[in-house]
């Protein structure tokens, strides 16, 4: 036959243009293709350090986010009750007017009343500024109820931590375990990292109690009880210390194990570090039989073993302390097994497996090094054991201490910051912790006045906690009180809560950004919805009086804005992602980017940064306003973006600095820095010479780097902490030393939760609640295609899923008569939910799942009132308390981890109960639909987007 | 009925990694973006905010689990990418009424002329592995064209010039080139590993290879355990051998 002719090299873009994804949180690197105006093809920028060219599902699906019918079209004034989605569209003049006047009157007389937090923004380093230059202490963003425990125990224990602050060597570890890292964080490196380490035939393992994603393509799963991963790596510990392998010069060289600990029950400084008069730790130098400096590098350091002080006193190396804690039968692999779900022998081989390829297999690159001491390296030698953590421990009240053990383990194995072990990426390691500490102490905050600092940092001690003088907070979530006392990211999940009760004080305005609090991003979901519309009887107000919210979309928690002030999308403003925020690098060298209009918008919204900056001037904010009073940054963002210094020298970007844009790191602001972002990708990067890009916490080259670039104070080494002072300095208070005690009430929690070495405790609400009772651990994750993307759905995310089933064990699920597709009720303390069943082999037998944030409430997003988001999506949300349980002594505390203030998602607990027969085979509970109205565009019956790039094709209507 | 070209030297095609496949639907989305404006477009979604939202895919993602006698810590979660095989022996070709459907001598793409295509779907019938997608709204058939406005387009740079589910695939599970090159990377990774085709039994030929999951790494041989009387240690005695340890610092 004869073939049809062909056009195999048509005409694809009129324009590329290079910008940054804003479909999660990873923040790659894109190309997007425009063809009339309009988005042809989005792709991966081959030479962006974070993708490396390729793209994930939410990327590919941003087309349909750029063209989705439910994007706002202008501002919004309520006009109905609040949560009735009745809004009247307003000029942005009479918005700005309105925020204001209302701000300006919060701010003359009382700036904390602004409780102004964010969601997935990536936008910190202008909003925690912006917040301070207001003046409230009640800032925070989404960290709080996702990831703080994984940073606060990284950066107090090793300086650095996972996700942004690290990542596995996939280049070169043998050995890879992964625990709780649901689909993502992050998403496209680790992808490509398990490609390359599977390919290379190193072992990976996956500890999670559920085989998807990522742990369906593990060598091996280890299918773990939800919470339990403290008990087992306690007994890996166990197993490494018992038989010697641990890496002993590593840990003397480069961490606390032979500093001495004070041994004297009772005093004020048991358990602190002994130290010379200047303020040095002290060891037992073997060699010399002495007690010398620590840091010295002449002394040959005893690990065990106990030694006078000149005092008199007795001291023992933080190491035997360590080892005495984990060497005990308690921690045996066959006394843990049936706690974490695994059987004994399966611990003792992954603990024979690690010790084996950290010892036996090392890897040897041939790069000469300096470290700290001046001592040349000729060659880097690793352990490549790796580990990689997220959500599943991060999101149980234990998950500070948990964090902390991976990070212990790490160390005895000496894989870290070597080949083939967990890699820092730059600006970290920083000093442990970052000399960073949290604003807003009494007296701080005052009318009219900045805050005297950042409103998130990391306290050292009581004295930085941000309480009055009966110990009482300080700020609305409650972080830096002693409720969570190292609460680096806020408490964004009690905010709502906080509010209504007026506990600790009233609010008047909750400023919003990008956060779903009325929906999926809220624990008790139906309880956010009542508390937001809750009025108080004798006056008929609004117990939370005003709500301001930015979205770029109708999401659920529109509805409950009084003032709603539209986003614009990714594709459609500039953007930072700034190493003073949550930065991009990778372990071989610093990296930031900004975002780029590649479209103009065709409604009338704005960037929410820009609106941030305006709002700042109107309201005269002293670093947004010139001496005369006038805007000091009339560009907005893109503007901010350039010109504003945080320190001389050091702005949003690091790239091109200085006049002619030959300086990175730091700089003079560079009038043309926009345009070479742009000329290159709109990214910039430094590589690390060779020699630095290892063991940086004690690599001299880096370190002096390090310290130019401004990403540490001074160029010394980053020493590593097996056993933590501070939270020691925390316990002695509850023991009653100290200038700032807890109130009597909090000492037993204080002293039992700030154990200087990690612990591990059964999560805070299972130890509440009759597991008899509600027998199963419940817990959720996002699937691939919609992790960490804002509203989880579009015309083609929706395609792939867009209703979801409780997932059980089919072993389990016979044993109680439930089959494949049965209708269910799962109920918890909290409340309940009726679903359907999916049932499965890969989940623990003990454990239930879902997808999050598949349900969605009717007409939000701009979909059908019958969608099945909406008729068939569920939240578990409905379950999960904010508080602990009532009817407990602890009930007024909030469902967190009691270190960092974390939300534990994952502690829950369930029953589940066959519905009836009788009962309606729908999701329950429902909610009253919250439908646009005229407010958005119509939605099309049929979508035929791209049809216009065919020649010879009608246009898309 | 419409006849097959002549077997030609070339066979383009995909080698798809189940080793490390993680069921992420980039390429299937990545799939879409381009070909939704691209030599099929649209790929029509109907229905797309509502009730039953349905389009035009030529890549879906299968997953499923695989039980074997060791139960729930045996078995395997499968993600199974699938287009269009664009087999040596094409029934969905053979089939078409009009000479829509037809094989490319010169790379062995399986394509549909939409001109002579009357929606009869026939082909959709003939093609064992749900391949061929039926664009309602168009009234015809469309399916995976491997990317044929890509691999030879002049317009773009020479490494995109692959389908756009193998440039966007973060793990690297996906491989295109000439499957009877034997000298090809593609046909060294099917030696190499086994690559086999989906359900050969039916004499389709498919060009499109699967590469199976590599056998779990053994750590040192096979260790099992750190030592045998490490239950029975006593803490103490353990200190008493490392008291003596001293290393520099």
């Amino acid at each position: 036959m004869i073939e049809p002719d062909i056009d195999t090299s048509p005409h694809i873009a009129d324009e590329i243009k290079y910008t940054t994804c804003y479909m999660c949180a990873c923040r790659c690197g894109i190309k997007v293709h425009l063809r009339d105006g309009d988005v042809r093809y989005i792709e991966g920028n081959r030479d962006h350090p974070v993708n490396q060219g390729v793209l994930c599902g939410k990327g590919s699906a941003g087309i349909m986010k750029q063209y989705s019918p439910a994007k706002l079209k202008a501002p919004l004034l309520r006009t109905g009750p609040r949560g009735s989605g009745q809004f009247k569209e307003i000029s942005w003049d009479e918005a700005m007017d309105i925020a204001t006047e209302r701000l300006a009157n919060i701010r003359a007389t009382d700036p904390k009343k602004l409780a102004f937090f964010t969601g997935r923004d990536q936008s910190q380093a202008l909003t925690g500024w912006w917040a301070s230059q207001f003046g409230t202490p009640n800032y925070a963003a989404h960290g709080g109820f996702c990831s703080v425990n994984m940073a606060a125990a990284g950066l107090y224990s090793i300086g650095g931590s996972f996700w942004e602050f690290g990542e596995p060597d996939w280049d070169h570890t043998k050995y890879l375990m992964m625990f709780g890292v649901a689909e993502d964080h992050d998403s496209n490196p680790i992808k490509i990292g398990l490609g390359k380490i599977k390919s290379r035939g190193a072992k990976f393992v996956s500890v999670n109690p559920v085989r998807t994603g990522y742990s369906a393509i593990a060598d091996e799963w280890l299918g773990i009880r939800p919470g339990t991963d403290g008990l087992f790596l306690f007994s890996l510990i166990r197993e490494l210390l018992i038989s010697d392998n641990v890496d002993f010069p590593w840990l003397v060289k480069y961490t606390n194990a032979p500093w001495l600990v004070i041994q004297d029950e009772g005093a004020a400084d048991h358990g602190l570090f002994a130290r010379d008069d200047d303020g040095n730790p002290l060891c037992w130098d073997g060699e010399g039989k002495r007690l010398a400096n620590a840091l010295d590098t002449d002394v040959k350091p005893a690990v065990v073993g106990v030694y006078t002080l000149p005092d008199g006193r007795d001291a023992v190396p933080a190491f035997e302390l360590m080892a005495r804690r984990y060497m005990v039968p308690a921690y045996a692999p066959e006394a843990v097994a049936d706690r974490i779900g695994l059987p004994a022998d399966t611990i003792r081989r992954i603990a024979a497996e690690m010790a084996h390829t950290a010892f036996q297999e090392e890897v040897v690159l041939d790069v000469p090094w300096v470290d700290f001491a001046g001592r040349l390296h000729e060659q880097m030698v690793g352990r490549p054991v790796s580990f990689h953590a997220m959500r599943g421990i991060s999101a149980h009240s234990n998950g500070f201490h948990t964090c902390r053990a991976i990070h212990l383990l790490q160390m005895l194995l000496g894989a870290i910051d070597c080949p083939g072990g967990f890699r820092y990426k730059p600006p970290f390691p920083r000093p442990v912790p970052p000399p960073q500490k949290p604003a807003g102490k009494t007296g701080q905050v005052q009318a009219g006045t900045p805050l005297q600092g950042p409103p998130l940092g990391f306290p050292t001690g009581p004295e930085d906690l941000l309480i009055d003088d009966d110990g009482k907070p300080l700020r609305l979530d409650k972080a830096y009180s002693w409720e969570a006392p190292l609460s680096a990211h806020g408490l964004m999940h009690m905010i709502i809560t906080n509010a209504w009760k007026g506990d600790p004080y009233p609010i008047d305005t909750l400023l919003l950004f990008m956060a779903n609090m009325g929906w999926n991003s809220s624990m008790n979901t139906a309880g956010m919805i009542d508390m937001l519309t809750d009025t108080d009887p004798d006056t008929g107000d609004y117990k939370i009086p005003y709500i301001i919210y930015s979205d770029a979309f109708w999401s659920e928690t529109v509805a409950y804005a009084d003032l709603v002030l539209p986003d614009t999308t990714y594709l459609e403003r500039h953007d930072c992602i700034s190493l003073l925020d949550r930065p991009i690098c990778d372990a071989d060298g610093p990296a930031d980017a900004i975002r780029q209009p590649v479209v103009s918008p065709d409604r009338d919204v704005r960037p929410f940064q820009d609106v941030l900056i305006d709002l700042g001037a109107r309201l005269g904010l002293p670093g947004l306003v010139d001496e005369d009073g006038s805007p000091r940054y009339p560009g907005g963002f893109p503007d901010y973006m350039v010109h504003h210094e945080r320190a001389p020298g050091v702005g949003m970007l690091a790239g091109w600095r200085g006049e002619n844009g030959a300086r990175h790191g730091s700089g003079a602001p560079n009038e043309n820095q926009l345009a070479m972002y742009k000329a290159n990708g709109c990214f910039w990067k430094d590589e690390l010479a060779k020699g630095q890009r290892y063991f940086k916490f004690a690599n001299k080259d880096y370190l002096e780097y390090a310290a130019r670039m401004g990403f540490i104070g001074k160029a010394q080494p980053v020493v590593m902490q097996i056993y933590s002072e501070i939270l020691q300095t925390f316990r002695l208070a509850a023991d009653g030393h100290g200038p700032v005690q807890p109130p009597d009430a909090e000492r037993d929690r204080i002293a039992c939760y700030f154990d200087p070495l990690p612990v591990w405790y059964e999560p805070v609400e299972q130890s509440l609640i009759d597991d008899g009772d509600y027998p199963f651990f419940a817990v959720t994750q996002r699937p691939m295609i919609m992790y960490h993307a804002w509203d989880s759905q579009n015309a083609w995310q929706r395609q792939i899923i867009s209703r979801n089933r409780l997932y059980m064990n089919r072993g389990r699920a016979r044993t109680m008569g439930i089959g494949e597709d049965d209708w269910v009720w799962v109920s918890s303390h909290k409340g309940r939910v009726r679903c359907q069943v999916q049932l499965m082999d890969g989940v623990n037998p003990d454990t239930v799942w879902t997808w999050n944030a598949i349900g969605k409430r009717q007409g939000a997003w701009n979909l059908d009132v019958d969608a099945p988001e909406a008729k068939q999506g569920f939240l578990l949300n409905h379950l999960i308390s904010e508080l602990l349980p009532e009817g407990t002594d602890k009930s007024r505390y909030s469902n967190s981890d009691p270190v960092t203030g974390q939300a534990a998602w994952y502690d829950l607990r369930v029953k589940i109960e066959k519905a009836r027969p009788d009962e309606a085979r729908e999701i329950a509970p429902q909610f009253e639909p919250v439908t646009p109205g005229d407010l958005l565009d119509k939605t099309p019956a049929t979508l035929r987007y791209g049809a216009s790039f065919r020649a010879g094709k009608k246009a898309a209507p | 009925m419409t006849s097959l070209p002549q077997a030609g030297g070339v066979r383009l095609g995909l080698v798809i990694d189940l080793d490390i496949c993680v069921g992420c639907h980039a390429c299937a989305v990545n799939c879409k973006e381009w070909n939704a404006g691209g030599h099929a477009a649209p790929l029509t979604d109907s229905d797309p905010y509502g009730a039953d939202p349905a389009g035009v895919w030529f890549n879906r993602i299968h997953g499923y689990e695989v039980t074997n006698e060791m139960g729930d810590y045996g078995g395997r979660t499968v993600h199974f990418p699938k287009s269009c095989m664009h087999c040596a022996s094409p029934d969905c070709v053979t089939v078409c009424p009009t000479g829509a459907s037809f094989k490319r001598a010169e790379d062995g793409i399986v394509l549909v002329d939409e001109a002579k295509c009357i929606g009869c779907k026939l082909c959709s019938w003939a093609c064992p592995y749900g391949a061929r997608e039926f664009d309602a709204h168009e009234g015809v058939m469309k399916k995976c064209t491997l990317c044929i406005d890509r691999i030879y387009n002049e317009n773009l740079e020479e490494a995109d010039r692959v389908p756009a589910c193998v440039t966007t695939c973060p793990v690297g599970a996906r491989h295109f080139g000439d499957l009877a090159d034997p000298k090809s990377e593609v046909a060294q990774l099917v030696a190499d590993r086994d690559g086999y085709d989906l359900m050969p039994e039916l004499g389709y030929q498919p060009t499109n290879k699967y590469l199976p999951p590599r056998p779990q790494p053994q750590i040192g041989g096979g260790v099992d355990r750190l030592s045998n009387d490490q239950d029975t240690v006593d803490p103490d005695s353990k200190f008493l051998q490392w008291v003596d340890k001293l290393f520099s610092r």
